[in-house]
């Protein structure tokens, strides 16, 4: 690790991730006897490394993604498809993500010709023809009745099938993600991420290759969300389109908002925040888009490293606050 | 058949190039991707649905949605959520209408409805004849409103003085400031002309979908599709655009696949942006 991320490590922090391990660790122990619960932990796990990947796209390397539900698709579906076709689910859900990786890099060609605008564009209306194949390709992909009965998977004669040991897996992938993303994140690859979002013509001329950064900050993000709808197929043992269109990507972006963009526990707090906050305070789906766009409208204008910077504020006050009173 | 085909490609391709104008004046004074515009034409919609619901007469419920959306999608929205990120990253604004999207659309459907409702036929049912062929009452005010709308914009951006102005920030906005143009005053009027004719727009939509809190994503995308062919930073552009995307739509619905109607629309987008990425009529941008 370089200098600038051992700073970025204090101990406050590592405190943190320890209690969050712990937490998530602890969630079969408390809620076990609920499947309903263990359901909703699980499918926030899954959606941490979707979002994760986002913001490797978005947050670390400044390139909007409007396709990442499509993503999240593409691995859903390879891994429903397959291990509906008897194939191992450890086959598949790597290739998920390979399809996206490769479908990411095609994708992020344009983004080398065009900026923002048109980045938006052409990832709209990659999320728009992957929604169009799934909805319409009946006797492939099932169109709107989907595909039921997706199998879960076995780990060398270990069932996975019940919601404990299920949830264990993914938070295996889930810990899997953030060492690998950690470790992207602290090689030549992510400063080099962090110099394009900053200034993409001096990250150039100080001799970063844009071209193949930002096809790589793309076709990662794009990998990860295909882990995550990898993992999600198995989760609901049923998939259809209408957990992939194309709000479902602007949905990711305000999750990924109401978090922090670019910070690294921002995809954690986000998911955490946004999909938990409904289950505790039941109430109309709706009015709680119109209180997380709002937040999110919020965020962006007064606060744009959202709740992670609002935390991260607040245990440096609290922190400086007893200080002293440590120290004597 | 054919007729009736072509008119109504017309009309639709005339909302969508209102739409996309929209898009274009905004790309040109505040470098702005309205990802809220479909959810705007909502807004006025259900304005609309809601005063001629209290009795009000069609015409009078216009120009009170014209002049509800000016203030509120026009100078509120530049004034609370675009100046304050107008120096950020343009991806910055892109989340911003996203979220206001977000917004505007769940605010309808928690505050109001989340049903579908008929929008009362204000142009009249019964076909006009012209010897053997009717035509649709309803594309015929659209086309002529939409034609009618386009000219006075043009007019007044060639024309007027504030309509100059425009078109000096749109070239060249810091040559513009040196001139002693009030930037923020002509981007406030660009989202206010904007916010008007997505109002119109939706008036002359609605009888057609219906009114739901999500009839304007549909129309949103289009819009955009239609400015990115046209070309994002000319009017002639987003017209052009328009009207291609609603003949594009409707003829190949009509004779190849209603299913997959919007990726005829797509492929003809990706084939302009891997020739021409500026689009059709667009220039290059700085």
């Amino acid at each position: 690790m370089n200098k600038q991320a051992k700073r970025n490590w204090t101990w406050s922090r590592i405190l943190r991730w320890a209690v969050f391990l712990a937490l998530i660790l602890m969630v079969p122990a408390i809620f076990g006897g609920n499947q309903y619960h263990m359901y909703v932990a699980t499918l926030v796990c899954v959606y941490i490394i979707v979002i994760m990947g986002l913001n490797l796209t978005l947050g670390y390397a400044g390139q909007i993604s409007l396709g990442h539900a499509a993503f999240m698709g593409i691995g859903a579906y390879t891994v429903a498809l397959m291990t509906l076709h008897g194939h191992s689910f450890w086959l598949a859900l790597p290739l998920g993500a390979v399809i996206a990786f490769i479908a990411g890099l095609i994708l992020g060609i344009p983004s080398l010709r065009v900026k923002h605008h048109y980045l938006a564009l052409v990832t709209l209306g990659f999320g728009t023809v992957v929604y169009l194949l799934m909805t319409n390709e009946h006797e492939f992909t099932g169109g709107f009745s989907g595909l039921p009965g997706i199998p879960r998977p076995n780990f060398f004669g270990l069932s996975l099938h019940s919601a404990t040991s299920f949830y264990l897996m993914v938070v295996g992938f889930l810990i899997l993600a953030t060492i690998i993303m950690l470790w992207i994140l602290n090689s030549r690859w992510g400063r080099a991420f962090k110099a394009i979002r900053e200034n993409d013509v001096r990250a150039e001329m100080v001799g970063v290759s844009l071209l193949a950064y930002k096809l790589l900050a793309f076709a990662i993000g794009a990998a990860y969300a295909a882990i995550g709808g990898g993992l999600l197929a198995p989760l609901m043992h049923f998939i259809d389109p209408t957990s992939f269109p194309v709000q479902e990507s602007f949905w990711f972006l305000i999750m990924l908002i109401i978090g922090g963009s670019g910070r690294f526990e921002g995809p954690f707090i986000g998911v955490i925040a946004v999909m938990l906050l409904p289950e505790f305070l039941r109430g109309a789906q709706q009015l709680f888009f119109v209180i997380f766009a709002s937040l999110t409208l919020a965020l962006v204008i007064f606060w744009p490293t959202g709740l992670a910077g609002l935390i991260d504020l607040f245990f440096r006050r609290v922190l400086k606050r007893n200080a002293p009173q440590l120290t004597k | 058949m054919l007729i009736q085909l072509v008119l109504s490609s017309i009309a639709i391709g005339a909302i969508y190039a209102l739409v996309a104008m929209g898009f274009t004046l905004l790309w040109q004074a505040a470098h702005t991707v309205n990802f809220a515009q479909g959810d705007f034409v909502t807004v006025s919609a259900v304005l609309m649905f809601i005063l001629i619901g209290a009795g009000v007469p069609f015409v009078w419920a216009l120009l009170a949605t014209v002049a509800i959306a000016g203030a509120l999608l026009g100078y509120v929205v530049k004034a609370g959520i675009i100046q304050p990120l107008i120096r950020r990253s343009q991806t910055t604004l892109i989340v911003a209408t996203i979220a206001l999207s977000f917004l505007a659309s769940n605010a309808v459907a928690t505050f109001w409805s989340s049903q579908c409702k008929a929008f009362p036929p204000v142009f009249g049912m019964m076909p006009y004849h012209i010897g053997s062929v009717a035509l649709s009452r309803q594309h015929v005010w659209t086309i002529a409103i939409a034609i009618a709308l386009i000219l006075a914009i043009n007019l007044f951006i060639q024309r007027t003085k504030p309509g100059k102005a425009m078109q000096a920030v749109a070239q060249n906005r810091e040559a513009a400031k040196v001139l002693g143009i009030n930037i923020s005053r002509v981007t406030t009027m660009v989202f206010v002309i904007n916010a008007v004719l997505v109002a119109f727009a939706a008036a002359l939509i609605a009888p057609v979908y219906m009114v739901r809190f999500d009839m304007g994503a549909q129309l949103g995308l289009k819009a955009f599709y239609a400015a990115a062919i046209g070309g994002f930073n000319q009017i002639r552009g987003a017209l052009l655009g328009g009207f291609l995307v609603g003949i594009i739509e409707t003829f190949s619905s009509a004779y190849l696949s209603t299913e997959y109607r919007e990726m005829f629309v797509l492929l003809v987008l990706i084939a302009v942006i891997l020739i021409r990425k500026e689009g059709l009529l667009g220039t290059e941008e700085r």
